[in-house]
């Protein structure tokens, strides 16, 4: 039955539900459970915006705090995986795979592939990402991008509760390394989400909402705000198409191919810098295989070139926002 | 043993540890009303360790810092009123807002950035020692870490590196018993960060951080040693931070009454005046004009801060190498 509840409820109950189905699941971070060592509380935190909370006195023995070292334990996680668990490894800032990114991308990544598919790596790592809290230029990166570059990695990035908890558990399942991304500014968003365990296939986007005369191609919370920019060019009668990946890696390319077909117009809406971007790599695929389709250039709607300020009133102009997607719309709708 | 500073050192010693716990005390009132954005993390309680340490430094000696850095700052000379701006989100703010409270830096005075990555600073500070030992100067570097960060590769590599390079650098352990919500009896392997100098070939040196003198005395030790050529330092420096890992934290990790405690029968600046006064060395009066004037040029750093103008839509697009 479903209910609501939030993105960070749903991705809890999703690591709940697995550790409850399968005893190879185990959890580690820092401070997934926290206060290890100390005079109080041994689960003062459950993760330090609490999407981990309880699963400490659930699942004894399973929820593992870790030193700071991120190369260490996420590169166990890889090893152990390699061993038959199913381990979930958070990052808390996705920013901190700079530290332990070899055990992610030349060891993870590779093994399937390099053993000549003798080895299977049924890890997950867990991480928040994106900007809008003030936490500057090292907390609130996307990244997803140079994830999504890497062969052997798969990449997903939630937008709403129900996919989140879907996606989470088919992460758990699957046995490739998998990339798990959760916006920070989505935690609180309720949604319908049902209470059994569920999951959502890699590589199916979402239609959001159908639309014949613009695709709007967007990802994590970049989908409320392309909903929003839709509701408002819905008033102007202008309907949009809106497709969220859900997955950047496998992607979804038939699904975009299709709605381009038939609308000719393509806005691509992607929280990260532009260069190499998701936001650049749809509309390379879509200018190579739709071009014959296509009644406008592409629009791109991007952060800058920019690592992410920390002032309010900067950020607020580097994350692309409704109204930068209602113009880039307006410009597709109105090119000659 | 008498005190090896004059008094104009003693009072710098007071004037430095006032103003980082001030500076921090308002930060914390500031930050509950709201006003503050982003994440903010507190150094009140480990006073002594900056200040005691940074006495010994030149302008031209660098120090590499963390994500509770403001006490870093103030100590190796980073102006208050820039860095008050800087945590409010101006433009006239040490990093022009684009920063924060995270990420204060300022090179002209040898502060090579707070760090929002743990154990960032540690091959960073070998960098600068190496130019400084490449070019002939005796300036060191000091790179400040926690225990939690002490357990992170990036400051291992930084120490086996020093010892091979032979660098004049300080490797300072602030062990304020927490990272985050974990404690360093779980994290740090051994008893000690300190033991651990043995196995990076380097004295390690356990300094009780809430006695100024103590941690005064011990880093002007390390840094002599590195000035003359003689290679790293790990100095263990044991403290407490009286405020949660960051500002809204509601620490049930911790012991009921423990920063109390330690606030009535440790605290570095009490400890401080009491021993300065009973000797003499400085009256009463003394401390109480700096209490006041510290007071008032905090007063004041708030002050400019709410005035001054937010970044301009421009900013965004200046100093990085390009725009697209
Ligand atoms: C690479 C990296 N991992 C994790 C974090 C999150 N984090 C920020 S501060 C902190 C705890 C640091 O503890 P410690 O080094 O003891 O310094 P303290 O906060 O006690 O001053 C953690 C885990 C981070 N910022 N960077
Ligand atoms: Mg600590």
């Amino acid at each position: 039955m479903a209910r609501k509840i939030t993105y960070q409820q749903a991705i809890n109950e999703a690591l709940d539900q697995e550790m409850s189905r399968d005893p190879s699941v185990i959890v580690m971070g820092e401070d997934v459970a926290g206060g290890a060592g100390a005079p109080g509380d041994d689960d003062a935190w459950g993760g330090v915006l609490g999407v981990t909370k309880g699963l400490y006195a659930k699942h004894p023995g399973r929820v593992l705090d870790t030193p700071i070292s991120e190369s260490g334990y996420v590169g166990a996680a890889v090893g152990a995986a390699c061993n038959g668990l199913r381990p979930v490894a958070e990052l808390m800032f996705i920013d901190f795979m700079g530290v332990c990114f070899d055990q992610i991308f030349n060891q993870a990544a590779k093994f399937r592939y390099m053993f000549g598919g003798k080895a299977k790596t049924p890890v997950v790592i867990r991480a928040m990402y994106g900007a809008g809290f003030r936490a500057a230029a090292q907390h609130s990166q996307c990244l997803y991008n140079i994830f999504t570059h890497i062969p052997g990695l798969k990449v997903v990035i939630p937008s709403n509760p129900y996919d989140a908890k879907g996606l989470l558990i088919q992460s758990i399942r699957d046995n490739d390394p998998v990339i798990f991304l959760e916006h920070k500014a989505l935690y609180t968003m309720e949604g319908d989400v049902p209470e059994e365990s569920y999951v959502v296939p890699f590589g199916e986007a979402a239609v959001v909402q159908e639309g014949d005369d613009v695709t709007i191609v967007a990802m994590g919370r970049m989908v409320n705000y392309a909903k929003d920019a839709a509701a408002s060019l819905r008033k102007r009668g202008i309907q949009c198409e809106i497709i969220d990946p859900r997955t950047t890696s496998p992607l979804d390319t038939d699904t975009i191919l299709e709605s381009v077909e038939r609308t000719g117009r393509l806005v691509v809406v992607d929280e990260s810098h532009p260069r190499c971007s998701m936001a650049s790599d749809i509309s390379g695929f879509i200018a190579q295989e739709a071009f014959g389709a296509l009644k406008a250039p592409i629009q791109m709607v991007t952060a800058p070139h920019v690592p992410v300020p920390f002032a309010a009133s900067l950020e607020e102009l580097y994350i692309p926002s409704p109204a930068r997607i209602e113009e880039a719309v307006m410009k597709v709708k109105e090119y000659r | 043993m008498s005190s090896p500073l004059t008094r104009e050192g003693l009072l710098q010693a007071y004037r430095t540890m006032r103003t980082i716990r001030d500076f921090e005390e308002r930060v914390h009132v500031d930050f509950a009303t709201g006003e503050i954005p982003g994440f903010v993390h507190l150094y009140a309680g480990e006073e002594a360790s900056a200040t005691g340490i940074c006495m010994h430094l030149n302008r031209d000696d660098y120090i590499a810092s963390t994500h509770r850095g403001h006490g870093h700052c103030i100590a190796k000379g980073v102006d208050p009123v820039g860095m008050m701006a800087e945590i409010w989100g101006k433009r006239t703010g040490t990093c022009k807002g684009k920063g924060g409270s995270m990420h204060i830096a300022d090179l002209e005075v040898g502060m090579l950035g707070a760090n929002g990555i743990v154990g960032g600073g540690g091959p960073l500070i070998c960098g600068t020692a190496l130019a400084s030992k490449l070019r002939g100067t005796n300036n060191v570097g000091i790179c400040f870490f926690g225990d939690g960060a002490s357990n992170q590769g990036t400051i291992f590599e930084a120490m086996n590196l020093a010892t091979v390079w032979k660098l004049p650098v300080i490797f300072v352990a602030e062990n304020n018993g927490y990272a985050e919500a974990t404690s360093s009896n779980f994290s740090v392997a051994v008893e000690n960060i300190a033991d651990r100098a043995g196995a990076f070939g380097m004295p390690g040196v356990i300094v009780d951080g809430f006695d100024f003198f103590a941690v005064h005395e011990a880093a002007g030790e390390a840094i002599r040693r590195a000035r003359e050529g003689h290679g790293p330092t790990l100095l263990e420096v044991k403290l407490s931070r009286y405020y949660g890992h960051f500002e809204g934290d509601q620490q049930t990790y911790r012991a009921p009454g423990e920063v109390q405690k330690l606030r009535d029968t440790k605290d570095c600046l009490m400890q401080f005046a009491k021993r300065v006064t009973s000797r003499g060395e400085l009256s009463m009066a003394d401390i109480e004009a700096i209490d006041r004037e510290v007071k008032t040029m905090i007063d004041d750093s708030v002050v400019q801060a709410k005035a001054a103008p937010l970044p301009l839509p421009e900013d965004l697009m200046t100093d990085v190498y390009v725009s697209y």
